[in-house]
């Protein structure tokens, strides 16, 4: 019984991957294409948590943790390229 | 079981590969590639390689994304238009897969016991270890302690000197004012 519970929540996800994905690919503007990717990290990190639930693993939520960490920094680095063209003053390239 | 998250996972890398390859605007490539990373990062995690896949996460969706936009802020967003058809290219990657796919027949399965990985090396390491380790009981303690902390140590004196030419080449300038002003202006 669960176990068709969490592959059902499994395929869910998965369908909401593919639709972010093609978000992102039609995205008309910067930001329709930032927010299907965030969508997309944050469908990861659950894909992550179902899967650890699924197979009965408990390391796969430090994972899961590390995903949405790396995923909030890719975030606030491309947004802050998206407003200012650049890292700013502090950063090594500028 | 595995195989309903594992053709989608795979079915999308391949949708991701294609999108960024066929893609001009090298900034919505550069969010393809953090998508592409999230995605090869869980395929490891489905193959049982959580270490590999903690790297994965940290370095190609993490720090690659940050060092791509900042090589972007210095080149452009677009990618110039083509002007023939990339024909040569795309018969060297293909043949290049080929020899790859070629390459994996001689592989052993996956997980099998047989494999070399499971006969030569592991048994020997599992004798000789609390020799070797001056009686240090624990195998696994042995060898990430012992036998890979001299590899890391290289491993990291690497890291570090590549860090610091990278730092010498790209470090800011001191009489630099007259260029940043006018990066200043084009904000």
């Amino acid at each position: 019984m669960s176990f068709d519970m969490f592959a059902v929540t499994s395929i869910a996800i998965l369908v909401t991957m593919s639709l972010a994905l093609i978000r992102a690919m039609w995205g008309p503007t910067v930001f329709d294409r930032v927010l299907a990717l965030n969508t997309f990290g944050t469908k990861t990190v659950l894909l992550i948590c179902v899967v650890d639930f699924m197979t009965g693993r408990d390391d796969f939520l430090d994972l899961a943790l590390l995903y949405s960490l790396m995923n909030f920094i890719g975030m606030v680095a491309l947004l802050r390229f998206a407003e200012y063209g650049s890292f700013g003053d502090e950063g090594v390239s500028s | 079981m595995s195989s309903l998250i594992d053709f989608p996972i795979l079915a999308l890398l391949a949708i991701t590969a294609v999108t960024i390859a066929r893609m001009r605007d090298l900034w919505a490539a550069i969010m393809f590639t953090g998508i592409y990373s999230f995605l090869s990062a869980s395929w490891m995690l489905i193959l049982d390689a959580p270490d590999v896949a903690f790297t994965e996460a940290a370095v190609g969706a993490g720090i690659a994304t940050v060092l791509m936009l900042s090589t972007l802020a210095l080149t452009g967003k677009k990618d110039r238009e083509l002007t023939h058809a990339p024909i040569m290219p795309f018969f060297l990657v293909l043949i290049t897969g080929c020899v790859l796919v070629y390459g994996t027949l001689d592989m052993p399965h996956f997980g099998d016991p047989q494999a070399p990985i499971q006969l030569h090396p592991s048994p020997s390491f599992v004798e000789k270890s609390q020799h070797d380790m001056h009686g240090l009981p624990n195998v696994v303690t042995a060898i990430l302690a012992g036998y890979r902390g001299y590899d890391t140590l290289g491993e990291t004196t690497v890291v570090l000197t590549a860090g610091i030419a990278v730092m010498l080449i790209l470090r800011k300038e001191k009489d630099e004012s007259p260029k940043k002003r006018s990066k200043e202006t084009r904000r």
